[in-house]
């Protein structure tokens, strides 16, 4: 026995993404019923969907298209030869006894996207590759509700609504290359932008149209071999994601330590108390007997085919930070926010087409816009009154010095509501800048007679009373007073 | 060619219980119509792609046109049990 204490072992942990994401197609992905959310339980059945016999599955061209667009978005090479296959499993959510999936030739494989990690104390930004093993077309299940609650534990009966049975799903796997809670928040985020971009899936997670499943195994630094994979399900928001993966590494390097095996399960993200606990045993690995589905030809995309849809594909999140961040100059955070959500990427982009530098078009559409849009959850940008070329036109107002940053600020709120031209209102409400000289020295004059005590404190030595005046000035002409010159102004005034 | 333990493999994942008369008969069964099957690898097929469907057609697609269907009722009346709007299951058991 030694003395000295063993080195602390340094733990890396191992993570893979199975992300499921419904596609938002009118109809299922092999039958012609509605795919729609919330509708009464089995309202949105048909033969097929129910799996009775007789019935032929025919694949709805729209997933096909939408799954080749986001394969091509997420980098991956495109099959030139692609195939259904049934897996078979029993649930009661499964109306058939399989589900129609792809096993072995997937419609995309061999891809990646590119995550951008911000370090909170430093800000600076790195960014990292995550590998996309696969992303196939497939069906998804039903819904159980278990005995008219949802305790599964005391119900003898459980009720089965199938309106989900055959809504168009892409499942997509990631390499094991994410390393950290916050990677993985990242990965599905970015993830989920790219979805909608293409406008394939809405990507809520509340609803479940995007569903992530995690698998996670802790190793000691450096070493080769993988430990045991636990999956963990049951993430409802990015953050949850997060958390339950903090949790789980921490859970698995205190087992590893204490000489436990780990077991290679499914554990469940509980919200509430903010741990995993497990679901059940793997029993070994599960048997799906795949084969072939007889009922579905295979895909074969052609080329003229791949490059049409190849040329619909949208200026990519990825793409459009580095666009502003190289082109337009603007900080990896700001390009980060604005390209957050597509529609808003667009308004700053018409803003910019429409005159507008790139920094104040930014920082109105961050700051004022996205706080009115957020008070008012029920308003997209794409339906506010203020249009971009309005908002150019009142940027341009302040940039020539016509108006100041607080007037512009006080006819934001009607621009909001109303829209129409900012010129207008100016001109209308008189709130033209004040830059005549003559007319700010009268004001400032008016202000030192007005305020003695002040003037006298000032000129003993408390000279950050500047910014005092200047507020008495800007009162005095409601606003109006150039601030730049109203400064230079005043220190001369206030210094001789 | 196919054991016992095989037979009872396949039983459980189709849900099957079976006696074990019926497992010796299968394990015999099963074995003799694989064994026929077997057959087919009397053929050399070097140099023939594998296939996985007899009729050479592929993308056979349809457009995404709503054409809800008619008659939920008689789908939902072919359940063996309801409950009101509800497909009723026996309870589920966890695989443990």
């Amino acid at each position: 026995m030694t003395s000295a204490a063993p080195a602390k072992t340094q733990y890396e942990a191992v993570i893979g993404l199975e992300t499921h994401c419904q596609l938002n197609t009118a109809t299922k992905i092999f039958s012609t019923s509605s795919t729609k959310f919330g509708e009464p339980p089995n309202t949105l059945i048909d033969p097929v969907c129910m799996g009775l016999p007789g019935t032929l599955p025919v694949l709805n061209q729209k997933v096909l298209e939408y799954a080749v667009k986001t394969g091509l978005a997420l980098n991956c090479q495109i099959a030139s030869y692609s195939k259904f296959d049934r897996k078979q499993y029993f649930y009661p959510d499964l109306p058939k006894n399989y589900q129609i999936s792809q096993y072995d030739l997937p419609i995309a494989e061999h891809g990646w996207l590119e995550i951008e990690l911000v370090d909170k104390e430093t800000s600076t930004v790195t960014r990292k590759r995550i590998g996309i093993t696969r992303l196939h077309m497939e069906e998804d299940a039903g819904k159980l509700v278990h005995g008219g609650s949802d305790r599964l534990a005391g119900s003898t009966y459980s009720l089965v609504d199938y309106n989900r049975a055959g809504v168009p799903l892409l499942e997509i796997v990631s390499e094991p290359d994410i390393r950290s809670g916050q990677e993985a928040a990242e990965y599905a985020q970015e993830l989920r932008r790219i979805l909608q971009y293409l406008g394939v899936s809405d990507g809520n997670m509340q609803e479940g149209s995007l569903r992530c499943d995690v698998n996670i195994s802790v190793r000691p630094a450096g070493q080769q071999e993988f430990g045991t994979k636990v999956e963990i399900k049951n993430m409802n928001s990015f953050n949850a994601i997060q958390r339950a993966i903090e949790y789980e590494i921490e859970r698995q390097i205190e087992a590893v330590e204490s000489g436990e095996r780990i077991i290679q399960e499914t554990r469940l993200w509980e919200e509430g108390s903010q741990r995993t606990i497990s679901m059940r045993v793997k029993e070994g690995s599960s048997d799906y007997r795949y084969f072939p589905e007889p009922d579905l030809g295979p895909i074969e995309v052609s080329s003229e085919q791949l490059e049409d849809w190849r040329s619909q594909l949208p200026e990519l999140p990825a793409q459009k930070r580095h666009h502003y961040e190289t082109e337009l100059g603007l900080s990896a955070y700001d390009a980060r926010v604005l390209t957050g959500d597509r529609a808003i990427a667009e308004y700053f982009e018409a803003t910019i087409a429409a005159g507008a530098p790139a920094k104040p078009a930014a920082n109105w559409i961050m700051g004022e816009i996205s706080a009115h849009l957020n008070s008012n959850t029920s308003l997209t940008i794409n339906d506010l009154p203020l249009q971009p070329e309005s908002l150019a036109e009142l940027i341009g107002l302040i940039e020539d010095r016509t108006i100041s940053n607080a007037a512009a600020k006080n006819i934001l709120p009607e621009l909001l509501e109303k829209g129409g031209s900012a010129k207008a209102i100016v001109e209308r409400d008189g709130l033209g800048q004040i830059s005549d000289q003559g007319a700010l020295e009268t004001a400032i004059a008016e202000v030192l007679t007005e305020n003695p005590k002040e003037l006298n404190q000032y000129r003993n030595g408390k000279t950050k009373l500047l910014g005092f005046f200047v507020g008495q000035v800007m009162k005095k002409t409601g606003g109006r007073a150039d601030p730049k010159l109203t400064n230079q102004l005043l220190a001369k005034k206030l210094n001789s | 060619m196919l054991d016992r333990d095989q037979v009872r493999k396949v039983a459980h994942l189709a849900r099957l219980e079976l006696s074990p008369e019926e497992e010796e008969k299968f394990t015999t069964q099963l074995s003799d119509i694989l064994e026929y099957f077997q057959q087919l690898s009397e053929l050399d097929v070097t140099d023939v792609p594998p296939t996985t469907r007899a009729i050479d057609v592929s993308n056979v697609v349809r457009t995404d046109t709503l054409q809800p269907y008619r008659d939920r009722e008689s789908i939902l009346d072919s359940a063996p049990d309801l409950d009101g709007e509800f497909f009723k299951v026996p309870k589920i058991i966890n695989p443990e």
